[in-house]
């Protein structure tokens, strides 16, 4: 079983983004379970959300302490939220900002891949709502979820152009990060 | 199956059981199931009055009243909510209205909170109503299609609460089983009450009982939920003909062969609970299905050959302990001896319950087995540094 | 009689239930006094005052309690309260 911690803010989509990947992975044939760190909603706030892929029924239902992956949709939370808290040793770190890894300069036994989704999501989407460009991202550097089931999740949500440009945003997030590189 | 939020899942199963009337007051985490209900009824998918009201005291008397017209009527609450409900709901347990509703487990304030315990429903143990608790979404669904049957049944006819764990259950999505509507309208025959109002043959609902009649009412309600516990079992065994899944009746054990330690508890917690005890050669688990009526013989032979009981709940009587604890405890006194039993009271208002606190409960049990006990219990994931 | 469940009754016991023998006092009425008001009729909480043509105003002592209501209203000051004789 992996286990992946999302950590973003309120308004961002991190919600829907682990509910989508869970119905992704859930069609690739594995089992898969998303849930939220239940709080009172609040636009801007810290938030995460949880999501869980493997072979068998997924049982538990603690948070995720000890994730494989953590995906920050928002580099503004460096400083504010530990998001390396619990990350495994040879556990992968993506996380949403124009710097590079060296640039950032986090210490841990983990990978660290960044994306520049923001710029992605304003250009292709036209507004700066990451999720999708993060759920690509996720799809090419864990291999978790094909990038076809996240496509087609996606599509059947957010219908006509709006699910459309999400699509365009989330391949090219794919890959770009597919290819090793960070944008 | 497919992927969906809890409160989709009971939302769907609501609709699939045909309810005439739907009546409820959003409050989280309940609030979910109520907007996909009235989405359905708004979009056509699903044929019923949905009665929206200004509040849960409210929303359970119209319960009663559609259902004492001989109409089939849903509710769903938590909390607060749940407490304004309070003398509705002995009001429809006494006039015998087999009301179904979803109770969304919350912590009661105050302080205030939102998140998830089960004091809510352990409150409202006594109220008359079938309470029956379950461990996941897919319970949480198919539970609700077997209250009706249960509930509306003529030997029981008694209202019935689904307890499900407001946020890790409601919130959760995960791979679901939907229930088809034409093996729903199989399993579940339309509400068919020997006595409904009608202008036809008018009648009173809960009359004035005078001391001559009262504790006779009671005596015939203590009667309904003594045959409630083989309605319960029989439906559960039907369900799992016709849709194939099974919960267990009143109760469901795991690894109980060979248990030395049995941890027992209700609700989603057994799921944290299963991928510990995997591990964990001599430790099984007794699921508390039904907690009204409780399952007192089966609880008795499940545990004898236990060694020790750890009883584990998201409640507790303030100036004693846990309910669910003195209840296991009552059950076994005078029949089971050589046993030793600990409470432990864990996750009030929303604390996780990560598995490290399942662990612990099992590491404390096995210095009780070779100890002996000391402490009868204690809260568990206290944080001692800001008391 | 057994009991139903849910303390379910059939209506209409106040049919069976003869309430006149309460009464300590009883309402009679002086016909020449009588407007025709009706307010008796209208305040009476046990709907004890009746009226036809033939017999005016008149009481069904079956179900009347004498608590003088219809005495206090009376327009006319025609009904009037007299000790009940037993």
């Amino acid at each position: 079983m992996k286990e992946l911690r999302i950590h973003g803010r309120g308004g961002q989509g991190s919600v829907t983004a682990a509910e989508i990947l869970a119905v992704a992975a859930f069609r690739d044939g594995k089992f898969s379970q998303a849930f939220p760190a239940f709080g009172a909603e609040r636009r801007g706030a810290p938030v995460m959300a949880f999501l869980r892929i493997g072979d068998e029924p997924i049982k538990i239902r603690s948070q995720v302490y000890e994730p494989d992956y953590v995906m920050v949709q928002d580099a503004t939370l460096i400083g504010i939220v530990d998001f390396m808290k619990g990350l495994k040793e040879d556990g992968i770190l993506i996380i949403n900002t124009p710097k590079s890894p060296d640039e950032l300069g986090l210490d841990g036994n983990f990978r660290v891949r960044t994306i520049n989704a923001t710029v992605i999501a304003k250009e292709i989407i036209g507004r700066p709502i990451v999720n999708t460009t993060m759920m690509g991202a996720f799809a090419a550097v864990t291999g978790e979820v094909s990038l076809n089931s996240v496509i087609d999740v996606v599509k059947e949500r957010f219908s006509g152009e709006v699910g459309e440009k999400n699509a365009r945003a989330i391949r090219r997030a794919y890959d770009l990060m597919a290819k090793g590189e960070s944008s | 199956m497919e992927v969906v939020e809890g409160s989709y899942a009971v939302a769907h199963a609501v609709k699939c059981c045909r309810p005439h009337v739907i009546s409820a007051y959003p409050i989280t985490p309940q609030t979910h199931i109520v907007e996909n209900l009235a989405q359905f009824v708004a979009d056509g998918e699903l044929e019923c009055e949905f009665v929206p009201v200004d509040s849960e005291h409210s929303a359970m008397s119209v319960a009663l009243g559609a259902s004492a017209v001989g109409a089939r009527a849903y509710s769903a609450s938590t909390s607060q909510g749940l407490a304004l409900m309070w003398e509705v709901l002995y009001n429809v347990s006494g006039m015998r209205l087999p009301v179904v509703m979803t109770a969304v487990n919350r912590a009661l304030s105050a302080p205030l909170s939102i998140w998830n315990d089960q004091q809510d429903t352990v409150g409202a143990r006594d109220s008359g109503w079938i309470q029956i608790y379950v461990e996941d979404i897919q319970e949480a669904h198919d539970a609700l299609i077997q209250a009706y049957r249960i509930a509306e049944s003529r030997e029981v006819m008694l209202p019935a609460m689904i307890c499900m764990d407001g946020f890790i259950l409601t919130h959760t999505y995960e791979p679901v089983v939907l229930a088809e509507q034409e093996e729903t309208d199989d399993f579940l025959p339309p509400y068919d009450p020997e006595y409904y109002l009608t202008v036809e043959r008018p009648l009173s609902f809960g009359c004035f009982a005078e001391p001559d009649k009262f504790m006779e009412f009671r005596y015939m309600q203590h009667e309904a939920m003594e045959r409630a516990r083989f309605k319960i079992k029989e439906v559960a065994d039907e369900f799992e003909r016709a849709f194939g899944r099974y919960y267990g009746d009143l109760i469901q054990g795991y690894n109980l062969d060979g248990a030395q330690i049995v941890l027992v508890t209700f609700g989603s917690i057994i799921g944290t609970m299963k991928e510990i005890v995997k591990h964990e050669k001599d430790v099984g688990i007794l699921k508390i299905r039904s907690y009204r009526p409780f399952p007192v013989k089966e609880v008795r032979e499940a545990l004898k050959d236990a060694r020790v009981v750890a009883v584990v709940e998201k409640d507790f009587s303030a100036g004693f302990e846990g309910a669910l604890f003195s209840d296991v405890k009552a059950a076994l006194y005078n029949h089971v001896s050589d046993l030793k039993l600990l409470g432990f009271v864990l996750g009030l208002g929303g604390r996780d319950i990560p598995p490290e606190d399942i662990s612990k409960i099992i590491e404390r049990s096995r210095v009780v087995m070779d100890q002996g006990l000391k402490e009868e219990w204690e809260f568990i994931g206290l944080r001692g540094e800001i008391l | 009689m057994k009991l139903r469940i849910g303390a379910i009754a059939d209506p209409g016991t106040s049919i069976v239930n003869r309430t006149g023998g309460w009464r300590s006092e009883k309402p009679l009425i002086d016909h020449s006094l009588c407007i025709r008001c009706f307010n008796c009729i209208l305040y009476c909480p046990d709907s004890a005052v009746k009226y036809s043509e033939k017999e005016g105003i008149y009481f069904d002592y079956d179900f009347c309690k004498g608590c003088g209501i219809c005495a206090n209203e009376c327009s006319g000051r025609a009904i009037y309260m007299v000790m009940e004789e037993k």
